[in-house]
């Protein structure tokens, strides 16, 4: 150790000098996001809550090939079919049951990944909560009306995607 | 002031003030005593509940962060808020647990720092047993603390707390001595280990007389004691950077680990009272108690008050700041650095004292 180093450590130099720089950050402009008032913006590929589509004749996109049932990493999804007349007057398979475990949904995105007709979809909602254990276990029924009420939604955030795809 | 407060009394009664002062009287120093003691402790446990939510935004701010904002106006209702919680928790006894040790564990730690008070002069006349070994006492109430931390840490029956207890012996042991043998200097150049006296003897002096007052403070002439003090006190109220017994990273919350709700608060309350305390000492021996920093301004407990809002604020600013000491650096640091540069500080100060250059007479 050097005379100077010597001097240093013995007059605290390093210690003020850090002390210096928190110093200077508590007059900083603070960083923190209000979040119930303000919030981070948020990207179109954000991967929320999940929502099934329909096309614009009121029919569903989904055809249950299975696909994402059997991408599903935390097997989260659980789909049942059957075959029936669709809205074109044409026989085609079509799902009774199509159901998403959010508990144990790891939001990987690989459903809507693996999706071969977009029905299954990642929404931008994150604020959602169940107040009982069943809550959390979304139907078909409550992910197409996801898809019903955030349609314009989804289909501009698509519409955005759609050159990197 | 008694007498304007039995004035007050003897008013607000009229007639039947003979009668019930008759009553009243062979217990009335009893009385008195406790209003005292209310009067120091109220504002003391408002200021410690009021130190961990300004510790909050202190912090929160150096990080860049606000820090609590929400309950109440500016976030102000927030240690109101954690006090209820820990109030109305459970306090859990883990069943290896030594029951009578493990209540007595926070009762030892909160008592000596409470008790403490008993002799700290806030302002001229303003204490509530004006003794001439306040020092001693000082010393040996805050010596008493380690016992709460050791009781605990032992009675819990447990790991961590038993790893804290150990730390905290050792660590606060050896500070201790540093923090005592630094003290010695004041008592030396104060002549009295009065604590009221010890602020007195730092009125006089050279700078004084010019009005310049807080060059003649001890600080200024007993600087490295100051700063061994200082970073003592940090070391003996086991705060960052020497909080490993605590530790949260090596052992969980170590003596408080197994205790919950108020008992655990105690060990909470304890930790503040003692930071307070050690920022009311380091202004009484070292940055002269009540007194005005320059001759135009008048003395009084504003001083006081605003010296010990800047040495907590200090203490929060390191814990802000610093990471943590390793054990053997806080042990090289307490043992190696400041006990022998302490004692050859005592050589000098008393040579210096014997020499024509004195700065005391």
């Amino acid at each position: 150790m050097g005379a100077r180093d010597f001097i240093g450590s013995l007059f605290l130099k390093e210690l003020f000098k850090g002390m210096a720089v928190t110093g200077r950050y508590m007059f900083a402009r603070k960083i923190t996001v209000q979040y119930p008032e303000e919030k981070t913006p948020q990207s179109n590929r954000f991967r929320g809550l999940h929502a099934l589509r329909r096309y614009p004749n009121g029919e569903e996109r989904c055809i249950a090939c299975k696909l994402c049932e059997a991408v599903c990493p935390a097997l989260a999804i659980t789909i049942e079919s059957e075959e029936r007349i669709d809205a074109n007057g044409q026989a085609s398979r079509r799902t009774t049951r199509y159901d998403i475990d959010l508990t144990k949904c790891i939001f990987c995105g690989f459903c809507e990944e693996a999706c071969p007709v977009d029905a299954i979809v990642q929404t931008r909602i994150f604020e959602y909560h169940g107040e009982a254990r069943g809550d959390l276990y979304y139907t078909k029924q409550m992910l197409l009306a996801v898809g019903d009420k955030n349609e314009s939604q989804i289909a501009a955030d698509r519409a955005q995607d759609a050159p990197y795809r | 002031m008694e007498a304007t407060v039995l004035h007050f009394f003897e008013w607000l009664w009229g007639p039947l003030w003979e009668p019930l002062w008759a009553f009243v009287k062979p217990v009335w120093p009893l009385i008195w005593t406790l209003a005292k003691i209310v009067l120091i402790m109220s504002p003391l446990l408002l200021s410690v509940a009021y130190l961990t939510f300004w510790e909050r935004k202190i912090i929160g701010w150096m990080q860049v962060r606000i820090g609590p904002n929400r309950v109440g106006p500016w976030g102000l209702l927030q240690p109101i808020a954690d006090g209820m919680k820990l109030f109305f928790k459970e306090v859990l006894f883990p069943t290896a647990a030594d029951k009578k040790l493990f209540v007595l564990g926070p009762i030892m730690a909160i008592a000596p720092a409470l008790a403490a008070w008993a002799v700290i002069p806030f302002s001229p006349g303003w204490v509530l047993t004006n003794v001439d070994a306040g020092v001693l006492y000082l010393l040996a109430i805050s010596s008493v603390g380690v016992y709460g931390i050791i009781v605990s840490g032992w009675a819990s029956n447990s790991k961590y707390p038993f790893f804290a207890a150990m730390r905290a012996s050792a660590q606060m042991i050896s500070y201790e001595i540093s923090m005592g043998l630094a003290l010695i200097t004041v008592l030396m150049v104060s002549n009295s280990l009065n604590l009221t006296e010890i602020v007195g003897a730092q009125s006089k002096g050279l700078f004084a007389g010019m009005g310049a007052g807080f060059l003649s403070w001890n600080w200024l002439p007993l600087l490295p004691m100051f700063a061994v003090y200082l970073i003592s006190g940090v070391a003996e109220t086991n705060r960052a950077p020497f909080d490993v017994v605590e530790g949260e990273s090596e052992i969980v919350a170590g003596h408080m680990v197994e205790y919950s709700g108020m008992a655990f608060a105690m060990f909470f309350l304890a930790e503040y009272a003692n930071m307070i305390l050690i920022a009311a000492m380091t202004s009484i021996f070292f940055l002269g108690g009540w007194l005005s920093p320059v001759g135009f301004l008048p003395d009084g407990f504003h001083w006081m008050a605003a010296k010990m809002a800047a040495i907590l604020f200090f203490f929060l600013w390191i814990r802000a700041t610093f990471p943590r000491y390793r054990y053997d650096q806080i042990m090289r640091l307490g043992w190696k650095v400041f006990i022998p540069l302490t004692l050859v500080w005592i050589l000098g100060v008393g040579i210096w004292m014997m020499s024509p250059l004195t700065v005391w007479k």
